[in-house]
């Protein structure tokens, strides 16, 4: 028999913070060499599984624990975190806040250094662990000065130099571009036939991670496991839509022209997947509509000319960038982290002087604006809402904006009541804002830009960290500020965003513009997708593989689809 | 503001416990004496060695001026409380001219003010000086090396090592709320402008809680604290330099203790 390697027996935890237990009898074994992927929308407890093995539970979260958790045969709150943690590695969510060292060579050593080992064995051992992550090039380089798929590298190669037999990764591709998302999931693969360790990972991102073979997904919702079994044999289920996970969307397609998934036809890979079998299908689905794409031409709202930009003279982070928006539009900003995206809109904003180019809004030259000035036409939410929020209760925050440019009372009021309103937060308008989730203080930020009325709201990231209904939420929340006039543009790594919400996507790639195009396009486009590190979609590839002429309509077909299934879901869930 | 500044200089090359030793040594030399010869020829190296360094002096004039505002309260506060002090001390009064009472401008009290002043100046910039040259992974190994317990040692160096960070998100905090309107340039009336800054520091500290959290997490799940000693990657061994320095600091420190002390007095009496 397989050796198991974690053992959670009739398993509960709750957080002293909290008032229900976080994980509810849980029962899940995990075996030597297994590859185990930990899927659930946001709150459903998979992270503090997570932490339940690294033992940050107990020995850093308090709570409460019942029943039993064995990792190596032994019993965790037996122990304690050190000895936990020459036993289980773990590769946490945020890049930059795990690292201690200041190079790469110094946080690779740092579990090494606190082990006493002599320097001399140290730098071997290092070297070694290096190499595996191919990242021995980078020995004395600044951790800081490395790129998102690197950094993630070196927490790894951190953890890799005390030989774990488990390695957890906490949503590993979270702050990743899609290829480097792609790569990670590769290299984590190599590792682990490498050497044999077992590992887990928590993501959301499902159809990202079974780029490489999985043995077993688990799903955990509201607290419990639903589901523990292998990826074929969950993909012909229907549980990852009841638990709000977003499915592969060749699967998707796949469902949605009606063919009976089987195990047998490997739906997990898609290499693998016979994907032949649901040919006739998905060819009568797609002849069955025709789908136009209504386009609209508004007016030039937003233009930039020639802009170029550097942080630090000689190396120019921005080259030459011009596009315009128009009025009404959404538009999506993608490209590989470090392309220059939040520096386009931080010139936009104003935040940054460009050092040539001229900014024009509605036809009048704003280059020379203060931010503040700006900020009556041009709104910009940040990606990490903690960043903005500055007041304890929510009123007061969205009202935070009206309130220093002197806006009557009673205005604001009313005006503050109506965005409220629109961003569904009214019913919770006088709760502390710290007892909102990640997603509402999102939600949050977004009011109070929204109720200064700009012209255009700017979005870096909108929907990372976020679940897949959190995410429907959100982009359903921008469409419908969309229609009501509101230019939007959004920065994403999120290539099915960008297809889904946005007609249009500006691609930067080394500090340029390299396509502006319909999105559909973009993502059909290898030599655009492969200088950008984004990911072509799998329906497109599903369109290849089964033979289907026209593969971009078919693209098209399965969005407008999509959203016509999901807008009856939404309705047919207001009216119970 | 406080962080390395990576130049090639024979000053940067010394391993940081060198020059945490000479640091210390300098500083107990200048803290003892009051010789006005000693203290304006320890200044004169200071300068010379910052010449060394290569540092240039607007890298650090932020905090420079910091504590010339300090030194220069100091001064006020000195001569407040304790105008006659330099008469006390040299055993003669030159008087320059009345105020009131016993408060009066004298030489003795002028000369004493100027040997508080001079002591910082030797200070000052070699204390900068150990801060911006010493690479902040060496700085904790330094601190370790002589002695303080390195969990104190990690901490200090960390403290600096965020001093980047933290700028870096106030700057992002900063603007997003100016992109709110909050407005914090000269345009805006001192009282506004105060209250307006307030509305930075909550999301601020906020956001510099949750980055302790998840560094705090991620130095207990590597082992952080599990022994009494830990070993350090990038402790440097000591070059010929190193010794050289130490040495030279060494003679310098007991030189200037005994000219400090064979008259029986720290201080340097013209009078």
């Amino acid at each position: 028999m397989r050796k198991r390697v974690i053992e959670f027996h009739n398993f509960s935890f709750k957080y002293h913070s909290q008032k229900n237990p976080t994980l509810k009898n849980i029962h899940l074994n995990i075996y030597e060499g297994e590859k185990v992927l930990i899927v659930g929308p946001s709150g459903s407890g998979k992270s503090t599984i997570g932490h339940c093995i690294n033992g940050l539970i107990p020995f850093s979260y308090k709570g409460e624990m019942t029943g039993s958790l064995k990792v190596m045969g032994q019993e965790t709150k037996e122990l304690n975190i050190f000895a936990l943690s020459k036993m289980v590695g773990t590769v946490l969510q945020d890049p930059d806040g795990q690292f201690i060292g200041l190079t790469v060579g110094e946080d690779i050593a740092f579990a090494l250094e606190n082990d006493c080992t002599p320097q001399k064995e140290m730098f071997e051992i290092v070297k070694d662990a290096s190499k595996m992550v191919e990242m021995d090039d980078y020995l004395p380089a600044s951790v800081h000065h490395l790129s998102g798929g690197q950094k993630q590298r070196v927490s790894l190669a951190g953890v890799m130099v005390d030989k774990v037999d488990i390695l957890l990764f906490d949503e590993p591709l979270a702050n990743l571009d899609p290829a480097t998302g792609k790569y990670a999931m590769a290299l984590i693969d190599k590792i682990q036939k490498e050497t044999n360790t077992t590992v887990v990972i928590i993501e959301h991102r499902l159809e990202d991670v079974l780029y490489r073979h999985v043995d077993r997904i688990i799903v955990v919702n509201d607290g419990s496991i639903v589901a523990d079994m292998s990826p074929d044999q969950l993909l012909t289920t229907n549980i990852l839509e009841e638990t709000n996970i977003r499915e592969p969307l060749y699967i998707k397609a796949v469902k949605y022209a009606g063919c009976e998934l089987t195990e047998d036809m490997h739906p997990a890979d898609f290499n693998q997947f016979k994907a032949d079998l649901c040919r006739k299908n998905l060819l009568e689905w797609f002849e069955d509509s025709n789908p136009k794409t209504p386009s609209k031409e508004g007016k030039t709202i937003l233009e930039l000319k020639n802009i170029s930009f550097s942080y630090s003279s000689g190396h120019e982070t921005i080259k030459d960038v011009s596009f315009s928006i128009n009025k009404g539009e959404m538009v999506s900003i993608v490209g590989k982290n470090g392309a220059g995206k939040s520096t386009i809109t931080k010139l936009i904003c104003g935040f940054e002087k460009p050092s040539s180019g001229s900014i024009l809004f509605n036809g009048k030259d704003i280059t020379n604006e203060t931010i503040k000035e700006r900020s009556l036409k041009i709104g910009m939410v940040m990606q990490n809402p903690n960043h903005m929020i500055s007041k304890h209760m929510i009123f007061d925050e969205v009202a935070l904006g009206l309130k220093v440019r002197g806006v009557a009372e009673a205005e604001i009021k009313e005006r503050v009541d109506n965005t409220l309103k629109i961003c569904g937060l009214y019913p919770f308008r006088n709760w502390p804002i710290s007892a909102l989730s990640f997603g509402q203080k999102k939600r949050v930020t977004i009011a109070s830009i929204l109720v200064l009325e700009p012209e255009i709201i700017i979005l870096d990231e909108p929907t990372a960290g976020q679940d897949f209904r959190h995410y429907t939420d959100i982009m359903e929340f921008l469409v419908q500020l969309n229609r009501q006039g509101v230019t939007i543009m959004m920065i994403t790594h999120d290539m099915h965003l960008m297809l889904e919400y946005t007609e249009r996507a500006i691609v930067f790639a080394e500090g340029r513009k390299i396509a502006d195009d319909l999105a559909v396009n973009v993502l059909s486009d290898i030599d655009i997708i492969e200088q950008a590190n984004l990911k072509e979609t799998s329906l497109y590839n599903l369109a290849l593989k089964t033979g289907i002429p026209e593969p971009r309509k078919f693209v098209e077909r399965f969005i407008e689809y999509d959203r016509e299934v999901r807008q009856v879901g939404s309705r047919d869930a207001i009216l119970y | 503001m406080l962080s390395y500044i990576d130049r090639k200089s024979p000053v940067h090359q010394l391993t940081g416990v060198t020059k945490l030793i000479c640091f210390i040594l300098w500083s107990t030399a200048a803290m003892l004496t009051y010789d006005t010869r000693i203290l304006l020829f320890l200044f004169l190296i200071s300068i010379l060695i910052f010449i060394i360094s290569k540092i240039k002096l607007e890298e650090i004039l932020f905090v420079l001026l910091f504590i010339l505002v300090f030194l220069f309260i100091n001064n006020v506060a000195i001569y407040v409380f304790s105008p006659q002090e330099g008469v006390k001390i040299y055993g003669s009064s030159h008087v320059l001219f009345e105020i009131s009472g016993r408060y009066n401008v004298t030489l003795e009290q002028l000369f004493y003010q100027l040997n508080i002043t001079l002591k910082y100046f030797t200070v000052i910039p070699a204390a900068l000086l150990f801060i911006v040259t010493t690479h902040p992974s060496e700085f904790a190994a330094s601190l370790n090396r002589i002695g303080v317990s390195y969990r104190i040692s990690y901490a200090v160096s960390l403290a600096l090592r965020y001093i980047p960070d933290v700028q870096r998100d106030f700057r992002n905090i900063a603007r997003a709320q100016q992109a709110r309107s909050l407005d914090m340039s000269r345009k805006e009336k001192l009282p506004k402008r105060i209250k307006n800054a307030a509305s930075i520091l909550a999301p601020l500290i906020l956001s510099s809680l949750n980055k302790i959290d998840t560094i705090s997490n991620a130095m207990e799940l590597r082992g952080f604290g599990k022994n009494k000693k830990r070993t350090w990657y990038s402790a440097r061994p000591f070059q010929k330099s190193d010794y050289f320095a130490i040495a030279l600091f060494s003679i310098l420190f007991i030189v200037t203790l005994i000219i400090t002390f064979h008259d029986g007095s720290r201080f340097y009496n013209p009078f």
